[in-house]
């Protein structure tokens, strides 16, 4: 075989070895990742996507550090079964600016892409405080650490500013007010109307029930926005995506 | 004058790593910055004694020292990640092992990182390091380049591991699977991993043999590759240079088909190319026999790699992923299926006219079994990644079948191949301490995986079937929390299984130090010719 005989020259050269398995394995990632950023239907086009307010992007950092992504997945596929229990099927705009994503891989527990509104605040500190107490089969483990660990919001205009840079379209004036709208929208009793000028749907309410703003408040704020953003009323499929 | 500047280094990094940690924002983060401070002025101090001693004369001959260090920290690496392992199993089967008094670090969110980083990293990676360096020095009749260099790829990327396990443990973690240390994690295992890659690449160059071995193919195309997912799948903004928390450069859908095409490619090239280098060289030395086709191992290089990459998609099957690139993934994960068992038929192969060999050595057993959960789960693998099986199976427990059977199959028991192998050889004795303790080890393992990937493909399909079930009506017959109770046996049986790999475990690290303290050495011979 004449082409195997050629092998000798990759073979006696380091260097050649080297480029040509890079250029090997380039191909593969280069076909079917950067059409991702310019093809035009990938990201379908909705109404209601808006980046996180302060508290829920909080809630979503304590979701990330406790590993909650590594037992329930943020994806609803569009089978039957998937679309009767959890909702419409999840879109890719709806993750449009979650970095990273968090669609998960395992469904140890439900999915969360549309838990949303499906249960009260109240349930959900039970919950995080105590699983078992609300769903006696559950082997989550408990969380009511979270309500102990109070949070200033110091540091999350610096966050929400990182998110701008890597392309959420967060405004100055959201940046300028961020510790602000943070504090805000866990206290019913303040002056919240500008939060929610900027943050059209966000939910305002003392989540665990408790003085100061909590990691359970900023979770549950978290969970309780999840899915409720778009407006389907105004989706169309697109056939060619 | 080189002494000198390192001396400055470590003293910067020392008194930076001091700033950092008083300024640190976060607990992890400071943390870490004590530890690097330690490190760093330990290493100063050390350097001070020494600098101005007269230079030891350059050794010559094989460098032996790292690959027993790498060898030690292998056994002790998977011996911790498989302890983790099984303690996280019986987590899901008892929910109360999440134990209240430690709620904010050892949570089965905060553990499971530190199991698959352990087992894959800690574990698979020092033993590809170990392996590569004891490679590439004798099938190029060299010593490893770049003097010191090689332990600093050594202790830099257990530092790595530390860094990175504590981390998660602390919750810092930037949340893609397999890939979660933050940003400064990130930064210092591309330097130590530029560091293997020249020093490997360096040795090969020095070789006295005209052809480069096929085994080195294979790690090279490894740390290469390894190289460009790590930070391409890594691209993020810290928030502060005094913080562990970084975002993302990437969201959504274009996050996750990068992350998968890491993700699967970290089971594409560190735990297949570069254990498929391990194969390629012990198993013929195992065996005393060549490697089976030299066509076949051209064919299966070229062809793995090229396909590989493609392979990501089918994690993001029926996902906001759009229709082309799924079926994309799912069509090469097919192909792949080709050159694997091409892989798997060449090493495999090897054993011809040495079969009788499975009757004596345990070792040879040991090599052969794992090539067979080669075979089998790189079958599972691309039957899994055709969309209508996908669609049962993903979310389930059956991919975690799937993985395991892989990992504690094909990468644990080539592994211990290999460390059985080395043993005698790197501390000078003339066999292992004893051969019915490998025995007891490979049936320990064996069933342990059995049992483990069995009662995966039990729960797995069982959960996955009752999660879709409609009655007459057309209505969910099961709430979610309905499956888990009829789950509860299995998990426990995997459990199980996972006591049986973990006690193998330990049994092979007994006999491996009792080989070491009380093995006969070999009378001294002149030096190995290269092999």
């Amino acid at each position: 075989m004449g082409i195997l005989d050629k092998h000798k020259f990759l073979e006696k050269n380091a260097t050649a070895l080297l480029v040509g398995s890079l250029l090997v394995v380039s191909v593969g990632g280069i076909v079917e990742i950067a059409p991702l950023f310019y093809l035009e239907n990938t990201i379908e086009d909705v109404e209601g996507m808006r980046p996180y307010s302060p508290l829920e992007l909080a809630g979503r950092e304590v979701y990330i550090r406790e590993g909650c992504y590594v037992c329930h997945s943020q994806m609803i596929r569009p089978m039957r079964d998937e679309v009767e229990r959890y909702g419409h099927y999840s879109l890719a705009a709806e993750s449009m600016y979650d970095h990273p994503f968090q669609w998960g891989s395992k469904r140890t527990g439900p999915d969360l892409a549309r838990v949303g509104g499906r249960y009260s605040d109240e349930w959900h500190v039970d919950h995080l405080r105590d699983p078992q107490s609300v769903v006696p089969e559950s082997i989550m483990p408990k969380y009511g650490f979270l309500e102990d660990k109070l949070l200033d919001g110091k540091y999350i205009g610096d966050l929400l500013k990182t998110h701008k840079m890597v392309g959420v379209p967060y405004t100055e004036e959201m940046l300028e007010n961020a510790q602000a709208d943070f504090m805000a929208q866990a206290d019913p009793d303040s002056d919240y109307d500008d939060m929610l000028e900027r943050y059209p749907g966000a939910q305002v309410r003392n989540f665990d029930g408790k003085p100061g703003v909590s990691e359970t408040d900023a979770l549950i704020a978290y969970l309780q926005m999840l899915g409720t953003l778009v407006d389907f009323s105004t989706f169309t499929p697109d056939p060619t995506r | 004058m080189w002494d000198y500047l390192k001396l400055i280094v470590l003293a910067l990094v020392t008194v930076l790593a001091a700033i950092a940690a008083n300024y640190a924002r976060d607990f992890a983060y400071q943390v870490h910055a004590i530890l690097v401070m330690l490190v760093a002025g330990g290493l100063f101090l050390w350097s001070v004694r020494k600098t101005g001693d007269p230079k030891p004369p350059t050794p010559t001959g094989y460098m032996d020292g790292v690959i027993r260090a790498g060898a030690i920290a292998t056994v002790f690496w998977g011996v911790v990640g498989f302890l983790v392992g099984t303690f996280i199993a019986f987590q899901l089967a008892f929910p109360v092992l999440n134990f209240d008094w430690a709620q904010g670090y050892a949570n089965f969110g905060r553990l499971r990182p530190l199991h698959t980083s352990a087992v894959i990293f800690a574990f698979g990676g020092n033993a590809l390091i170990c392996t590569s360096f004891y490679v590439v020095q004798r099938t190029s009749a060299a010593r490893l380049w770049g003097g010191n260099l090689a332990w600093f790829v050594f202790w830099g990327y257990n530092l790595f591991i530390v860094l990175a396990a504590t981390g998660y443990l602390l919750g810092a973690t930037q949340s893609k699977e397999y890939a979660e240390p933050e940003w400064y994690v990130d930064i210092w295992l591309t330097i130590v991993w530029v560091a293997y890659l020249v020093v490997y690449l360096g040795t090969i160059m020095n070789r006295k043999e005209k052809h480069i071995y096929v085994a080195n193919w294979f790690y090279l195309g490894f740390i290469v590759t390894v190289a460009m997912l790590h930070i391409v799948n890594n691209l993020s903004l810290p928030v502060s240079i005094f913080g562990s928390r970084s975002v993302q450069l990437f969201a959504g859908v274009q996050d996750a088909m990068t992350q998968w095409w890491y993700g699967h490619n970290a089971v594409g090239f560190f735990l297949t190319a570069g254990f498929l280098g391990m194969m390629y060289y012990f198993v013929p030395k195992q065996a005393e026999r060549p490697v089976y086709s030299y066509k076949l191992s051209i064919i299966h290089f070229w062809a793995l790699i090229f396909l590989y990459i493609w392979a990501g998609p089918h994690h993001l099957h029926y996902t906001a992923l759009p229709e082309w690139a799924s079926t994309l993934g799912m069509v090469f994960s097919v192909i792949l299926w080709m050159p694997s068992w091409g892989g798997m038929i060449n090493g495999l192969m090897t054993l011809q006219g040495a079969w009788d060999k499975l009757r004596t050595d345990p070792i040879i057993r040991m090599m052969v079994v794992s090539i067979g959960f080669y075979g089998m789960s790189t079958f599972e693998g691309p039957m899994m990644s055709i969309k209508a099986v996908n669609s049962l199976s993903h979310y389930t427990d059956w991919t975690i079948g799937h993985v395991h059977s892989g990992a504690l199959g094909w990468n644990g028991m080539i592994t211990f191949g290999a460390l059985y192998y080395l043993f005698p050889k790197l501390w000078n004795k003339t066999g292992l301490y004893s051969l019915k303790l490998v025995n007891w080890h490979f049936w320990l393992a064996t069933i342990g995986i059995v049992l483990y990937a069995a009662s995966m493909w039990v729960t797995g399909i069982m959960e996955g079937l009752m999660w879709r079930e409609v009655d007459a009506q057309g209505f969910l017959v099961n709430a979610f929390a309905d499956t888990l109770g009829p789950k509860f046996p299995m998990l426990v049986v995997r459990g199980l299984g996972g006591v049986l790999f973990l006690v193998g475990s330990l049994i092979m690290a007994y006999n491996l130090w009792m080989t070491v303290a009380k093995g006969e050495p070999k009378p001294a011979a002149a030096m190995a010719p290269a092999e």
